[in-house]
């Protein structure tokens, strides 16, 4: 084996992710924790695509009246509580509860009164329509956890050694809380301090995350078991190595898909905003604990048995 | 791997390259092909110029689902009756002119549901309306032969064109009207009662109608008109009996027969009467957008993509320098492929299509990324370039397949969710996931395989 220390010598750059592994996880602790922590007391807030309730926005060719003007034009209807919020030039975003199609025309013609305007889009969604919507995705997220589960069990059934295949699943599964709780934290605090909502396309970039996520781990895990077949090493520097090998992958893929994920957020306008956002989010989590926590946690878990069976 | 079968993918490859992209794009091809045929007097037609598919939310429109009270209804009866609700709302739906308005029934946990989908609608306030108003009869009288003819020729001239085509000819709005028959005043307005009846001769199922007296003045001046001459009876548009006159008709009774059962009959009276649809119907949501707001969305989401895709490719260019490159260029087919599919199938572009379709831009150079970084590790191992090329590919397959796969997984189960926004994002990744393994693959293989042997491969700050 001569050979090998030669090109051991190539690679010497090498970054010990192994060695200040508590510290990795120590900075995941805190920001899991601030994040069950915002969870549960902030909590989120759901669109109305999940409560029901109705959205108009609408364009004034000249000038924008003040909230308080349109509020008092809309005193009338009893409508519960609605939230004026101007956006663009000339536009303003009603936030109301669900109402009917004839209400909605009054609504328009009372906010018309003179005034030239458009209305950009409405949306009016029942309350059961909204249950629906939330019963469903709830059935979604769990099968694909349990999916992305079994995935992770069925490629690792093969590697037995050091740790056992469902070793590398639980880890892997670690890794994906991780990746959607520190983003759902990231909502629940975007949604008390500047009234971002939990809308379906933000469940979708989530649920995307989830694949994401799974992926970055499984390129990590992939060249693990590639190297365990290939030297007889000690597990630390395996994994060391196998992670020093992944990081570039880890690092540019990630960029690329940032990339294009910024591009939505800035250019993409305001439905798919948020939904790049939950991305961003989801991203930069997952290549943090695919690096970081992912193979680290398989040496703490290697180290905790043998110290149990020395 | 022989050069020659390497020649012949690379041709194959450029062939696809130019067919896609011309098919995505096809407006430069098509004003080279108007420049050759201007200047050199000869006629190459047009590219193949299919359009994007765009839904609602891009294109602007209007979404409606309504919820059926089928309380009235015996419960093995009620697919027919949502049947026949479907129909009617068809029918009515019919009448906006929309390109290609969606009415489909719906079940979701024991409700009935009716989707009503019109696309680029210019007046939604008023569909709304006409959707949920009452049936709606009316008489009209023939049309002269001329009159006919007229619209016979508007209609096959703007035959097999596209809606927008068809808008931009003269007087348009021509084909759209009944070439035979044209309405007259006299409407269910006028209708005081409908009632079931049976021809004493033949015991077939009729309608009696009697009319106000303002519509019994109507009526007789009508027919008297037209003594001798069709007088056709519709309902929301359809004809239901077209009698011939044969005297004119005072007192303001009229008798519709025609070919339905007594079921149908009954259904028809019911409906005049009581003015109502088969079943009671109600609004539970609904989702409009503007055109402007359409437009601007498209606008932006087409500018999100094209600076995703650029930033990527600068990237790919800057860190893997050569066989960045070559993975650009690939990149390139790949979107050409995408879109030419999205147009192909055709997949309804929404927004959250497109925001999946970038996405998976930045996946798609995934495997060129795990491919790349392993040849650089094999080439620093001093493997030769071949060897390194071949290893890198075989090396990274299983972390390719891996990672695509519980992407895949994770979009179809999101495709079960069955709300429009997730499908659309889930039908192009899917898509985008699929074709880039050919592109990130099989197109950036060959073109690297092109250069292996050549003097370019000496190069090492080409390719490290």
């Amino acid at each position: 084996m001569g050979m090998d220390v030669e090109v051991v010598s190539k690679l010497i750059i090498m970054i010990s992710f192994i060695k200040h592994r508590k510290i990795y996880f120590g900075f995941s602790g805190v920001l899991i924790i601030a994040s069950i922590f915002a969870l549960i007391v902030f909590g989120l807030k759901p669109g109305i695509d999940f409560t029901g309730g109705s959205i108009l926005e609408i364009d004034y060719q000249e000038t924008r009246p003040l909230n308080q003007e349109i509020l008092e034009k809309l005193n009338e209807f009893d409508l519960g509580t609605i939230y004026v919020q101007p956006t663009g030039e000339k536009g303003v975003i009603l936030r109301m509860e669900e109402i009917d199609e004839e209400i909605h025309q009054q609504i328009l013609e009372k906010l018309q009164d003179g005034k030239e305007l458009e209305e950009i889009r409405f949306e009016s969604i029942g309350p059961t329509i909204g249950q629906e919507l939330k019963q469903k995705t709830k059935i979604v997220i769990v099968v694909a956890l349990l999916s992305m589960i079994v995935y992770i069990a069925l490629a690792f059934r093969k590697v037995q050694r050091p740790l056992r295949s469902w070793q590398y699943g639980i880890t892997s599964v670690i890794a994906l809380f991780h990746d959607i709780l520190i983003p759902l934290g990231a909502f629940a605090i975007l949604g008390k301090f500047y009234g971002i909502e939990i809308s379906i396309p933000v469940i979708t970039a989530l649920l995307a995350v989830l694949g994401y996520s799974i992926n970055n781990t499984v390129v990590v895990f992939d060249r693990i078991r590639e190297n365990l077949l290939r030297r007889g090493e000690i597990f630390e520097e395996i994994v060391d190595r196998s992670l020093n090998q992944t990081l570039s992958r880890q690092i540019n893929t990630s960029l690329t898909t940032l990339f294009v994920a910024g591009a939505i957020f800035f250019l993409g306008g305001e439905t798919l905003k948020y939904f790049a956002l939950a991305l961003i989010f989801g991203i930069l989590a997952g290549t943090y604990s695919s690096i970081f926590l992912a193979g680290p946690i398989l040496v703490t878990w290697f180290k905790f048995r043998r110290g149990r069976t020395n | 791997m022989r050069k020659r079968k390497i020649y012949l993918i690379l041709i194959g490859i450029v062939v696809l390259a130019f067919l896609t992209g011309n098919l995505s794009y096809p407006k430069y091809l098509n004003q080279g092909i108007d420049f050759l045929n201007g200047s050199f007097n000869v006629k190459i037609s047009h590219f193949w110029d299919v359009p994007f598919k765009l839904g609602l939310d891009l294109q602007g429109g209007t979404h409606l689902l309504y919820e059926a009270d089928l309380s009235s209804i015996e419960k093995e009866n009620y697919s027919s009756a949502m049947q026949g609700l479907r129909d009617i709302i068809e029918r009515r739906v019919n009448f906006f002119g929309v390109a290609e308005p969606v009415v489909q029934t719906q079940e979701a946990s024991g409700q009935h549901r009716l989707v009503v989908e019109l696309a680029g609608i210019k007046e939604p306030a008023e569909a709304i309306k006409m959707i949920g108003r009452t049936p709606f009869l009316e008489f009209r009288e023939q049309r002269t032969e001329e009159e006919a003819q007229k619209i016979l020729n508007k209609q096959k001239e703007l035959e097999g064109l596209t809606y927008e085509e068809a808008q931009k000819i003269e007087n348009w709005e021509l084909a759209l009207e009944d070439p035979y028959f044209i309405s007259t005043t006299l409407t269910g307005k006028y209708l005081e009662k409908a009632n079931l009846g049976f021809n004493q001769q033949t015991g077939a199922p009729l309608i009696s109608l009697q009319f106000n007296n303002e519509g019994a003045e109507i009526f007789e001046q009508l027919t008297s008109q037209n003594v001798g001459k069709i007088l056709g009876i519709f309902i929301d548009g359809v004809a239901i009996s077209t009698p011939v006159v044969q005297e004119a008709i005072s007192g303001g009774k009229a008798q519709i027969t025609g070919d339905f059962t007594v079921e149908e009959a009954k259904e028809l009276v019911r409906n005049l009467n009581a003015g109502a649809l088969p079943v009671p119907i109600k609004l539970i949501s609904q989702q409009t957008v503007g055109p402007t707001l359409g437009a601007v969305s498209l606008q932006k989401s087409l500018m999100a993509g094209l600076f995703g895709f650029l930033a990527v490719i600068m990237f790919l260019i800057i860190f893997y320098r050569f066989p960045g490159f070559l993975a650009s260029l690939a990149l390139g087919v790949y979107v050409a492929l995408v879109l030419s599919l999205f147009k192909l199938i055709p997949v309804t572009l929404t927004l959250a299509g497109i925001g999946g379709f970038i996405l998976s831009i930045g996946m798609a150079v995934d495997a060129n990324i795990l491919i790349f970084s392993r040849m650089r590790e094999e080439l620093k191992e001093e493997k030769s370039f071949v060897i390194a090329l071949e290893e890198g590919f075989r090396r990274s397959w299983p972390s390719i397949r891996d990672g695509n796969l519980t992407t895949l997984i994770v979009a179809l189960i999101l495709f079960g969710l069955g709300t429009s926004f997730i499908k659309g994002f889930a039908l192009t990744l899917s898509i985008g996931i699929l074709l880039s393994m050919f592109s990130a693959i099989f197109i950036t293989r060959n073109l690297l395989r092109l250069f292996a042997g050549t003097r370019l491969e000496k190069w090492g700050w080409m390719w490290k």
